[in-house]
C-alpha cells in the first residue's frame, strides 16, 4: 500500500515537470515538521520502579518524621477537606477512594508524599495502585498540592492513625 | 504488494493531465512532497498556532499548521452554549453594552500584543464590526478577559491593529455617522455635512493588558477599512486606508467607486498622544461598556462610561496626512522594515508602494496637491517608492517575509502574488480556490516575519470538499513559500468566515498555557472549596446552592424544598486541580445552556422551575469510568408548599420520615 502511494506520488510529480503552468515544483523540500519533530515516546520504564519508595521527588533523606505536630495536622485537614475528602473518608470505608485509616501503615511516608504529589506516574506503574484502580474505577487526581500542603497531609494522615 | 487499483486510476488520471495541463482546474494537485510537510504524526505537535477570526460566527478558532487541525474555539463575541459563554451569571457581563445584552458578533480582525514590533505572545486582541467593540484575550488561558465598547462609531471595521509596543489598540469606523453628543435626527443626505468619522486609541496598561480609551480622532466623513502600525523608522505613525472619499451616502458600490484615487491617511500618533498628555481635546458625552472578567472571583462586571476625549484632526497641525491612494483602498500593509507602505486598490490594476522617508520629505518640502477638509493631501508621485504593474485583479491585502518580499491576495483573479518590496517585479502567482480575502504569512505584519508558510482565506469554496447543502465551509489553503515559488500543501475548512488571521511560532505560548484555576486563588462569592463548604440558602425565592463537582459525584445530589416560581442558582465549583477534567452541568428542561466548569472555577446557572415533580441534572462531560453516575435529583413542589430544604450526598442524603 505504501508502495504504491509513493508510485503514485511519483508520478504525480513527473507530471508536474512536464507542466509548466502549476508552477508547484521547489527545489528545497527537504526538510519537514513531521520528519524533523519525529521521536518516539519513551516506554514508561516498570523495572526500575521502587514500590517501597514510588516515584518522584521525595526519599528517606528530604521526608523526616518527628514527634507529631498537631498545627501542622490542623493545616493539613484543613487542606484535605478542600482537595481530597470528596474522594476519601478518614475511616477504614472507601468512598470514591480507599480510606485513609491506616495508610500510613501500609505505607512508607516518601511513597505517601509521592503519590499525592505525582499520582499519574505511580497510577501506571506501581502494582498495589493498579489493584486499586481496579476496584475504584477512578484514577486518583493530581490535586496540584505544593510540597508544604503535602507534608501537613501526611501529618494529618499520621494523627488520624493515631501518631503521637 | 499488488498495485491497488485506485492508484493505477490516479496515475491514469494523472497522465491524462500531463496531455491538458489546463490551469485554474479545482482539481489541480498539489506536488509530490506535499503531504509529506503537512504530515504531523500522531502525538506530535504543531509548529504554529494560527489565530483565525470567526466573521459572522463572531468567535475565534484556533488551528495548528502545517496540519491545518482545529485545536478550538475561543467565545468572544457570540453567546456559546458548548461553555456556558454568555449564559452563565459571570459572563453574561461581557456580552453587555450600552444598547444591553447583545448575543452575536462579527468578529473580523486580530493582533497579538507587540514588544518591539514583533509578537510577545501575551495578548490577542479581536474587532467586532457590527456593536463596535474590541476584545482582548489572554494567552496563557485562551479566553477572553476583557471587551470595550466604541462610541461615536459604527461598523468597527479598521481595527484592532496594534502599535508596535503594544502602546495603543486601534479602530477605525467603517462607517461614519453624527457623533453621539449631536442630533442624529437628520436627514441621511446631509451625510457631506454633518457626518463625522472616528479614530479609536485605547491604551493598553503594560502590566495588566487593561483597554481604556485614551482618545478619539473625529474626521471627515470617509470609509476606514484597514490599518497598520508603522515601525522602525515609521514607528510612532499608523496608516489607514479610506475609501468612499466620494462622501455617498447611498449606492456605494457605484458612488463611492467614482475617484481615480482615494486616501491612505497617515497619523502622527506618538505626537497626538503628548498634545492629549498636554490637555488637548474636548470631553464629549456619549455612553459605552468596559467589561472585565477577573481571574480570581471568575466573574465579569460590566460598566457604562459615559465620556470620551475627542480631537478634531481639522484643529490639529502637522500631524495628518493624507496619501492619495488609487481606488478605494483596502490593505495599508508597513512593511517589516518600516520603510513601505502597501496600499492595496481593491479596484485598481496595480499596487501602489509609498516611500516612508520619501513622505517625509514631502512634508518637510510641502508637497501637498491641495487639501481634503483643510487636511493637506501629499502629492502622490513625491511619496511613491513604486507601482506594481498588473499584479492581478482586486488586490486586497498584503504580507511580508523576511526577505524583502511581499505576497498580495487577489480576490477578482483568485491568486496569491509574490513580488518583491525594492525591484517590485511579480516573482510567482499561484491561484486559489476560490477568491482570496485576507492572506497570512507566518508572523507577516510584525517587525521579524517567520516566513515558512502562507494561507490563503478564501471566500468562495464550491467544489473543494464533499458538497453539504447549499451552504459550504469557508476554505483556507496553505502554502510552502520557503522556496522561490509558492507550493500549494493542503487545503482545510473554517468555521463562520476566516476573515483574517495571525500566525505565532507554537514556541512562544505553548509553555505558559495554564493547565488549572487555583483553587486557593478563588474568591468567587459562592465558591464551595471543598464538600464541607456545600451549602444551600433561600433568600425570598432565590435559592443559592453552592455545588462542587469532582470525579464522579455532585454535592449536594439529593436536594428537597425547591419550589415553583423560584429562582435557583447552581454555583458550580469543580474541585478538581489536574489537567483536563472539566465537568459539565446541566438539569432537565433548563431553558438556558449547559456550563462547563474547569478545574478550580466556580461558574452560576440559574434555573426557574416550573411545574412540581422530580427533577434530574447531571455532568454533561465524559469525566470518568462513573461518569454516568455523575447525577442527582431535585424535588421541585409547588408553589407555597411547606417542603423544607434538605439536601446531602450518599449519608447525608434527606431521607424520608418514618
Ligand atoms: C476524585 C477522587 C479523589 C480525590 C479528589 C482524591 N483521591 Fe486519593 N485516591 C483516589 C482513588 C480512586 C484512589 C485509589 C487509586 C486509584 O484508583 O488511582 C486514591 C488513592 C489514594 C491514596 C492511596 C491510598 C491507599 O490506601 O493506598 C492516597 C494516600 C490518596 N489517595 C491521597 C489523596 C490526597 C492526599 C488527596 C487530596 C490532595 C486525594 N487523595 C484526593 C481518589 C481520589
Ligand atoms: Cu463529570
Amino acid at each position: 500500500m505504501r508502495k504504491n502511494t509513493i508510485i503514485f506520488l511519483f508520478g504525480m510529480s513527473l507530471f508536474f515537470a512536464a507542466c509548466n503552468n502549476g508552477g508547484t515544483q521547489t527545489a528545497n523540500s527537504t526538510t519537514s515538521a513531521a520528519t524533523e519533530q519525529a521521536a518516539t515516546p519513551a516506554a514508561s520504564d516498570t523495572k526500575s520502579y521502587d514500590p517501597k519508595r514510588g516515584e518522584g521527588k521525595f526519599d528517606e533523606t528530604n521526608v523526616q518524621l518527628g514527634a507529631l505536630d498537631a498545627a501542622m495536622a490542623g493545616k493539613g485537614k484543613a487542606i484535605a477537606e478542600a482537595k481530597c475528602f470528596s474522594c476519601h473518608k478518614t475511616s477504614d470505608e472507601r468512598l470514591v477512594g480507599p480510606g485513609w485509616k491506616g495508610v500510613t501503615e501500609r505505607r512508607t511516608a516518601p511513597w505517601l508524599m509521592n503519590f499525592i504529589t505525582n499520582p499519574d506516574a505511580m497510577i501506571d506503574k506501581d502494582p498495589e495502585v493498579q489493584a486499586q484502580l481496579e476496584i475504584c474505577l477512578v484514577r486518583m487526581p493530581n490535586q496540584n498540592l505544593a510540597e508544604t500542603e503535602a507534608r501537613e497531609i501526611l501529618e494529618f494522615m499520621r494523627q488520624n492513625d493515631g501518631a503521637k | 504488494m499488488k498495485l491497488n487499483k485506485v492508484s493505477i486510476g490516479l496515475i491514469a488520471v494523472a497522465a491524462l493531465w500531463i496531455s491538458s495541463c489546463k490551469p485554474k482546474n479545482a482539481a489541480q494537485a498539489v506536488s509530490g512532497d506535499a503531504a509529506q510537510k503537512v504530515y504531523v504524526a500522531p502525538g506530535q505537535l504543531d509548529e504554529f498556532y494560527s489565530f483565525v477570526s470567526g466573521g459572522f460566527s463572531g468567535q475565534v478558532s484556533v488551528y495548528g499548521i502545517p496540519s491545518g487541525r482545529l485545536l478550538k474555539v475561543l467565545p468572544v463575541f457570540s453567546v456559546d452554549p458548548e461553555t456556558g459563554y454568555g449564559f452563565s451569571e459571570e459572563s453574561k457581563p461581557m456580552l453587555n453594552t450600552s444598547h444591553g445584552f447583545v448575543p452575536w458578533g462579527d468578529e473580523h480582525h486580530l493582533s497579538f500584543s507587540q514588544t518591539n514590533g514583533d509578537y510577545d505572545g501575551r495578548w490577542l486582541f479581536a474587532n467586532e464590526n457590527n456593536t463596535p467593540r474590541v476584545a482582548r484575550l489572554d494567552l496563557k488561558t485562551f479566553t477572553t478577559k476583557e471587551i470595550i465598547e466604541i462610541p461615536n462609531s459604527a461598523g468597527n471595521h479598521s481595527s484592532p491593529f496594534i502599535t508596535d509596543n503594544s502602546e495603543y489598540v486601534i479602530a477605525g469606523t467603517r462607517f461614519s455617522v453624527p457623533f453621539d453628543d449631536e442630533n442624529g435626527d437628520i436627514p441621511i443626505s446631509s451625510y457631506a455635512e454633518k457626518f463625522s468619522g472616528a479614530l479609536s486609541f485605547i491604551s493598553i496598561n503594560p502590566e495588566s493588558g487593561k483597554m481604556a480609551i485614551d482618545f478619539q480622532l473625529k474626521t471627515p466623513p470617509v470609509n476606514y477599512d484597514l490599518s497598520h502600525t508603522g515601525k522602525g523608522p515609521s514607528s510612532g505613525w499608523f496608516f489607514f486606508s479610506c475609501y468612499n472619499t466620494e462622501k455617498a451616502y447611498t449606492l456605494l458600490e457605484v458612488n463611492a467607486s467614482q475617484r481615480d484615487k482615494d486616501f491612505i491617511l497617515a497619523v502622527n500618533w506618538k505626537k497626538i498622544a503628548e498634545m492629549v498628555k498636554a490637555g488637548k481635546g474636548r470631553k464629549v458625552k456619549t455612553k459605552y461598556a468596559h467589561n472585565v472578567m477577573d481571574e480570581n472571583t471568575h466573574t465579569a462586571t460590566s460598566t457604562i462610561k459615559d465620556e470620551v476625549l475627542v480631537l478634531d484632526i481639522a484643529d490639529l497641525k502637522d500631524v495628518c496626512y493624507y496619501i492619495p491612494c488609487p481606488k478605494s483602498p483596502h490593505g495599508s500593509d508597513v512593511d517589516p522594515s518600516g520603510e513601505y507602505i502597501v496600499g492595496s486598490g481593491k479596484l485598481a490594476s496595480l499596487i501602489p508602494v509609498f516611500s516612508f522617508s520619501k513622505m517625509q520629505k514631502a512634508i518637510e518640502e510641502k508637497k501637498f496637491e491641495g487639501d481634503f477638509d483643510g487636511i493637506p493631501v501629499l502629492n502622490y508621485e513625491a511619496v511613491l517608492h513604486g507601482e506594481v504593474k498588473k499584479p492581478g485583479l482586486g488586490p486586497l491585502h498584503t504580507e511580508f517575509d523576511a526577505n524583502g518580499n511581499a505576497y498580495t491576495s487577489m480576490f477578482v483573479s483568485s491568486e496569491v502574488v509574490k513580488w518583491n518590496l525594492k525591484t517590485l517585479q511579480v516573482i510567482d502567482r499561484q491561484p486559489t480556490f476560490y477568491s482570496t480575502g485576507h492572506l497570512t504569512v507566518a508572523g507577516g505584519d510584525a517587525k521579524t516575519p517567520y516566513g515558512k508558510y502562507l494561507v490563503a482565506w478564501n471566500k468562495i469554496t464550491k467544489d473543494r470538499y464533499l458538497p453539504t447543502g447549499p451552504e459550504l465551509t469557508q476554505s483556507a489553503q496553505l502554502f510552502d513559500i520557503t522556496g522561490e515559488k509558492m507550493q500549494l500543501l493542503l487545503d482545510f475548512p473554517t468555521i463562520g468566515e476566516p476573515h483574517y488571521a495571525l500566525m505565532i511560532d507554537a514556541k512562544k505560548i505553548k509553555d505558559q498555557q495554564a493547565r488549572i484555576y487555583d483553587i486557593n486563588k478563588n474568591n468567587h462569592p459562592y465558591v464551595a472549596k471543598g464538600e464541607k463548604e456545600a451549602k444551600i440558602t433561600r433568600e425570598g425565592n432565590k435559592v443559592h446552592i453552592n455545588m462542587t463537582l469532582i470525579r464522579s459525584h455532585l454535592t449536594p445530589d439529593n436536594i428537597e424544598g425547591i419550589k415553583v416560581g423560584d429562582e435557583v442558582y447552581f454555583h458550580l465549583t469543580n474541585l478538581e486541580q489536574d489537567w483536563d477534567l472539566p465537568h459539565g452541568f446541566t438539569i432537565k428542561g433548563s431553558q438556558n445552556a449547559e456550563v462547563l466548569v474547569l478545574p478550580g472555577e466556580t461558574k452560576t446557572i440559574k434555573w426557574q422551575p416550573k411545574t412540581a415533580g422530580i427533577v434530574p441534572f447531571y455532568c454533561t462531560d465524559f469525566c470518568s469510568a462513573l461518569h454516568q453516575e455523575m447525577s442527582g435529583y431535585v424535588r421541585v413542589s409547588p408553589a407555597g408548599s411547606s417542603t423544607p430544604l434538605q439536601y446531602g450526598t450518599g449519608d447525608s442524603a434527606p431521607k424520608a420520615a418514618k
